[in-house]
């Protein structure tokens, strides 16, 4: 019991870390790691979301598509970027950003950092649902290289919807979940005070999905968390995506999508 | 007052826990208290008020396919506790008690059927196995039935009935939604129609994946549709919800489903959809842009 205990405190201390204030979020990533980013705004059908950003940047002088969860550090950029929940909006500039990164062969890196996409009537209005399932087939066909990074949170399908790639990388102290804890919680024991232990049995932190076979690499956070360096973490992120780049660009395209295919495909096959 | 013991009859529950023991129905609508048979005999029905109860994967099957033309495929696929996961009780336990209540072993039943003459790969979600919930292996099922449709050009009608993601198996569940997406992106681009039946309820991932991408998109009456729970919502943003807010009309009148049909019209709906849409099989092969390049020997072609 105690020893249960202790694995769900220290399943906890992680998805405290993975929401700690002072934590980089994407836009830190981006400044460090690429020249030139230019954000587009849009979705050209109802709105800009700014809880997802993206636009080109560069890369060692080559252009790649940014696609990023953004979250807010003080109040008003907090309401501004409705706490890093998208709206269908941010799902649609989003796709608009995948068809272009496919037009002009630009591979494309995805940050993560929500936990979920909105839970407000407009969203569902607008179809919020209907967003996130038109992404994850375009992701799942794109025909480039797409990296999928998590660097706090990753909330259930409002993280997938522009999770969708080759590798999926995570942060030392990064979590990706079905459901965050608390919603878990309140579901599974009505009980939103039982969130460490569904924390520790979901299964969320960034060791639990290598052990699963879902993340292909842990990227190491400078000592107590990323929050502790922003130079260190960016370096660190920066060094796996030049390498995972180059070896995705290796590949040729048919064996890419095909093999994107079957990544997705294999998870929870029986035969 | 204790509640009398009460017998179970095998009809459609109303919205009530699973497995709920009922020798009376009292609509939920109407508050009409419905005999049985008179029920039945209405589909499932409420013959005053026209409240769709929910059904079974079996009865629906049933109401809908030309009598045994319904070949069920992958049966024997059942849910594993890959997580160890244990919430009030163990995951392993719940699968066994929805084992043993419904008779089937997963959430899904798929295989190949006759509906109105037209030769179709046919998905029927379970509410009643753990909320439809939507599971490795119930993303392996659907997926196995979206491949087939594909391999041997077949329209797909899928009936969604789930409260989405399952819950007890965690990130493997959610990458369901993308296992199935991608593979209802390529039936899509291979030209083989796919009709999506929303029934009360569909939400949360499952509504973020499979159903939504149908190419028609019909619901039933009344049907409770959406992604996050009203709930979920009035939590978080303290919103006054309009009313009738995610029912299968409010989604008509915003754009995102093309049809509500009753229950009672659904086989003459389908019958034209598949009429239109498969005027001959799902049609010749179509000469595709970009070749879909199947992996070499994959399992998926024994299976």
């Amino acid at each position: 019991m105690s020893d249960n205990g202790t694995v769900a405190a220290a399943t906890w201390e992680q998805v405290e870390l993975a929401r700690h204030p002072d934590r980089p979020y994407a836009l830190d990533y981006v400044h460090a790691i690429f020249n030139n980013f230019l954000e587009l705004h849009g979705d050209r059908v109802f709105g800009d979301d700014h809880a997802i950003i993206g636009g080109p940047a560069s890369l060692d002088s080559k252009t790649i598509m940014v696609i990023a969860q953004q979250k807010g550090r003080t109040t008003s950029e907090r309401a501004m970027r409705n706490f890093g929940m998208a709206n269908p909006e941010g799902y649609r500039k989003a796709l608009r950003l995948v068809r272009q990164a496919e037009r002009f062969k630009f591979p494309i890196v995805a940050f993560v950092d929500t936990s979920g996409a909105f839970p407000g009537a407009g969203a569902e209005e607008r179809g919020i649902a209907w967003a996130i399932a038109e992404n994850l087939v375009a992701l799942s066909a794109a025909r480039i290289p797409i990296l999928t990074l998590v660097i706090g949170e990753g909330g259930s399908g409002g993280a997938l919807g522009i999770g969708v790639g080759d590798r999926l990388l995570m942060m030392e102290h990064s979590i990706y979940s079905v459901a965050m804890p608390e919603a878990c919680a309140s579901i599974l024991w009505r009980d939103i005070a039982r969130k460490v232990e569904a924390a520790e049995a979901l299964k969320l932190t960034a060791a639990d999905l290598k052990r699963l076979g879902l993340a292909d690499e842990i990227i190491p956070e400078p000592p107590g968390g990323a929050h502790n360096d922003y130079g260190l973490a960016a370096d660190a992120a920066a060094a796996a995506l030049r390498r995972h780049l180059k070896n995705l660009e290796s590949i040729d395209t048919d064996r890419l999508v095909e093999e994107r295919y079957q990544r997705y495909r294999r998870i929870g096959a029986t035969a | 007052m204790f509640r009398p013991k009460t017998r179970y009859v095998a009809l459609p529950s109303p919205r009530a826990g699973v497995g709920e023991e009922i020798d009376r129905l009292i609509c939920p609508k109407c508050d009409t208290s419905l005999e049985p048979a008179r029920l039945t005999a209405a589909l499932g029905v409420c013959y005053r008020c026209g409240y769709h109860f929910r059904l079974r994967a079996p009865e629906r099957i049933a109401m809908l396919v030309e009598p045994g033309s319904f070949h069920e495929e992958d049966q024997a696929i059942t849910a594993t506790d890959v997580l160890g996961f244990t919430d009030s009780q163990p995951y392993a336990k719940r699968i066994e008690q929805s084992r043993a209540t419904t008779g089937a072993n997963e959430a899904v039943t798929w295989g190949e059927a006759m509906l109105a003459g037209h030769r179709l790969v046919l998905v029927a979600l379970d509410f009643a196995f753990m909320g439809g919930s939507m599971g490795a292996a119930t993303g392996e099922k659907i997926t196995n039935a979206i491949e087939r449709a594909m391999q041997g050009r077949l329209p797909l009608l899928i009936i969604s009935a789930s409260g989405g993601a399952r819950m007890q198996e965690g990130m493997l569940s959610l990458m369901q939604l993308a296992k199935t997406s991608a593979a209802l992106g390529r039936l899509a681009a291979a030209g083989v129609p796919y009709i999506s039946l929303l029934t009360d309820p569909t939400m949360g991932g499952v509504t973020a994946s499979f159903a939504s991408l149908g190419d028609v998109i019909v619901a039933e009456p009344g049907a409770m549709i959406g992604f996050a729970g009203a709930r979920v919502i009035q939590q978080a943003t303290y919103e006054t919800l309009p009313d009738g807010f995610q029912t299968a009309e409010f989604l008509l009148a915003h754009g995102m489903i093309d049809l509500v049909v009753p229950r009672a019209e659904l086989p003459a709906v389908l019958r034209q959809l598949l009429d239109l849409y498969a005027p001959n099989g799902a049609g010749p092969e179509l000469q595709l842009q970009r070749p879909i390049q199947t992996a070499a020997p994959a399992p998926a072609a024994t299976r």
